[in-house]
């Protein structure tokens, strides 16, 4: 069984929880500037969309580090080592999504980690518009095809 | 099946992991010429600043790496290579039989032919041995002169500030980072760096250095000379491609390579700083010399290599880089593209700026100073090629909206 975070923006109210959740239980303050998870707010349509790193299989910051600073867990989760990471952000503009940020603070970058296998937002979240599941099930493929569209637009996709 | 990769760097060893990968029972030999296991010249300024080790910077942090992935890595310096009889000879006298060769032999430091770059004190920074030579001279209070404001110039800078040497910086361009950013950013540069402490010279040429009573005496083109302990030249680097002049591989700038990476000899690929491939943004052939691409380079060769046929459709020309805490990134045609249009927000009192690049409603190339949030958002945009519609419109008056455009195309909400 493999896990992950799967978001629905539909369900989502813009109530930013989850970004105060985040940024302090991964940066022990509430600072949605340090969040790993973004809430884009398209107040006017009444659209909210929460957005955060979808752990690509052939992770395109993993492939780019060059110190070995981010490994991919059992969960197939990609996390940085911030013993390794010398802060040189080649990750944060290789990642296509922009999901993987540099934090002025450490001198290091942060990305969704997933808590360990017990994420922060998700339990923050009061409409389960974040929820955390087996990625056999509906929702998961909708990630992966974006993810996948712009790898075959680089011309890099493999099979997964 | 015997696959040999010429060059340790990260484009070899990112191939030798994936020709593992790909192909368990195969032979797979990395030869290289430097003495220290595979490590990463860009983590060459972290150590000058002292925050890493010589370990941190190597490329595999498992020390059982190589021995584990059954990859067998000497050390040794590459002669010549013969595709008749697909073989290289190294310069130890022994020959390396192959059946598939990569070409991952980097780049070296260009010598600009400026005299006394000879002396002791003068230094590339380029590899290792640089950096302990380097190490030897930078302490606290030196006279230390950068030649070069390039990328790898700018990068060093943070690392000999960190150092407490007393820096300048000669540039013999009108501004810093001159093949990364434009004017506005490359002056927003040069003023942070000066805000800094640090002298930035540009416009003037080192015309040669001399040995002086206390060290060094670097002679300018602006008829000064300044004092120095060490130098360090960052002129910019070349593919290294010497070793194949006479082995029948077509070479230009690099080592030319079609879609899919392969050289002109049958058997024989190239990847990453030596290899000339496809630029995504120009549609041509030319050396990208970053490790974004080497990592591309490196897996798309090994998958050719390994007989899963894989093309290479190009790569993005992108750097990003930190100058005493300030943050700027380029990528793609930052330049603009023919017939395009250009959208600019700086504020030069926070040292923010941003221009993006576009073509019809697509981005095609975008750099940023001080802004780092969400930024490899700009390369999705770009290799995607994603029609952003009326959120052009809205990037012309608004590019720092750029995340917010991308994720709401995607999700197919229009801008009100």
């Amino acid at each position: 069984m493999q896990m992950a975070l799967v978001i629905d923006p539909g369900k989502c109210t813009g109530c930013k929880q989850c970004e105060l959740a985040c940024s302090y239980v991964k940066e022990g303050e509430f600072n949605p500037a340090k969040s790993r998870i973004r809430v884009f707010d398209f107040h006017q349509d009444a659209r909210f969309v929460p957005y955060t790193c979808t752990q690509c299989d052939d992770a395109w910051c993993q492939k780019a580090c060059p110190v070995d600073a981010i490994t991919t867990n059992e969960w197939g989760v990609k996390e940085v080592h911030d013993d390794l990471c010398v802060g040189c952000k080649v990750c944060t503009i290789a990642c296509p999504f922009g999901t993987i940020n540099f934090n002025a603070s450490t001198g290091k970058v942060m990305k969704c980690d997933e808590c360990g296998g017990d994420p922060a937002c998700v339990k923050a979240c009061p409409t389960e518009a974040i929820v955390y599941m087996d990625v056999e099930q509906a929702g998961f493929d909708k990630m992966r095809a974006w993810a996948a569209k712009t790898d075959a637009a680089a011309g890099t996709a493999t099979a997964h | 099946m015997h696959h040999v990769i010429l060059g340790a760097g990260p484009a070899g060893v990112i191939a030798a992991d994936n020709l593992r990968k790909h192909d368990a029972n195969a032979n797979i030999t990395i030869i290289g010429d430097e003495d220290e296991p595979p490590y990463s010249r860009m983590a060459i300024p972290y150590l000058l600043a002292g925050q890493i080790g010589e370990e941190g910077t190597y490329l595999r942090q498992d020390k059982g790496h190589y021995k584990n992935h059954g990859i067998d890595v000497k050390r040794v310096r590459a002669g010549a290579v013969d595709p008749k009889n697909k073989s290289i000879t190294l310069e130890d006298g022994s020959d390396v039989a192959y059946d598939r060769l990569l070409l991952a032999t980097g780049a070296s430091a260009i010598r600009p032919p400026v005299e006394g770059l000879d002396l002791p004190g003068v230094h590339n920074c380029w590899t290792m041995a640089d950096a302990r030579a380097i190490l030897e001279r930078a302490d606290k209070g030196d006279d230390v002169v950068l030649m070069g404001a390039g990328f790898i110039g700018s990068i060093i800078l943070e690392a000999l500030v960190k150092r407490g040497v007393k820096l300048v910086v000669v540039e013999m361009e009108d501004r810093m980072v001159p093949r990364m950013m434009d004017e506005t950013a490359g002056a927003m540069l040069k003023r942070w760096c000066e805000d800094k402490g640090v002298r930035v010279l540009t416009g003037t040429q080192i015309k040669g250095i001399a040995e002086s009573r206390d060290g060094l005496d670097v002679a300018l083109s602006s008829g000064k000379s300044l004092p120095a302990r060490l130098v360090v030249v960052a002129a910019g680097v070349a593919s290294n491609i010497g070793f194949l002049k006479g082995s029948g591989i077509d070479t230009d700038a690099g080592v030319k390579v079609d879609g899919f990476l392969r050289t002109s000899a049958p058997d024989v690929y190239a990847a990453g700083d030596v290899a000339q491939a496809r630029d995504m943004s120009t549609g041509e052939f030319s050396v990208l010399a970053i490790q974004p691409v080497a990592a591309d380079h490196g897996r798309i060769a090994a998958l050719n290599m390994a007989g899963h046929e894989t093309p290479h459709k190009g790569s993005l020309n992108m750097n990003v880089l930190a100058t005493i805490g300030l943050v700027t990134s380029s990528f793609g045609a930052w330049e603009g593209v023919k017939g395009g249009t250009s959208a600019r927000m700086c504020d030069d009192n926070a040292y923010r700026y941003l221009r993006l690049e576009f073509d019809g409603d697509r981005l095609a190339g975008a750099q940023a100073v001080g802004l780092t949030d969400h930024i490899g958002i700009a390369r999705g945009l770009i290799q995607t090629k994603l029609r952003l519609g009326r959120w052009k419109d809205i990037l012309m008056t608004s590019p720092e909206r750029l995340a917010e455009a991308y994720v709401a195309t995607s999700q197919g909400i229009a801008p009100v």
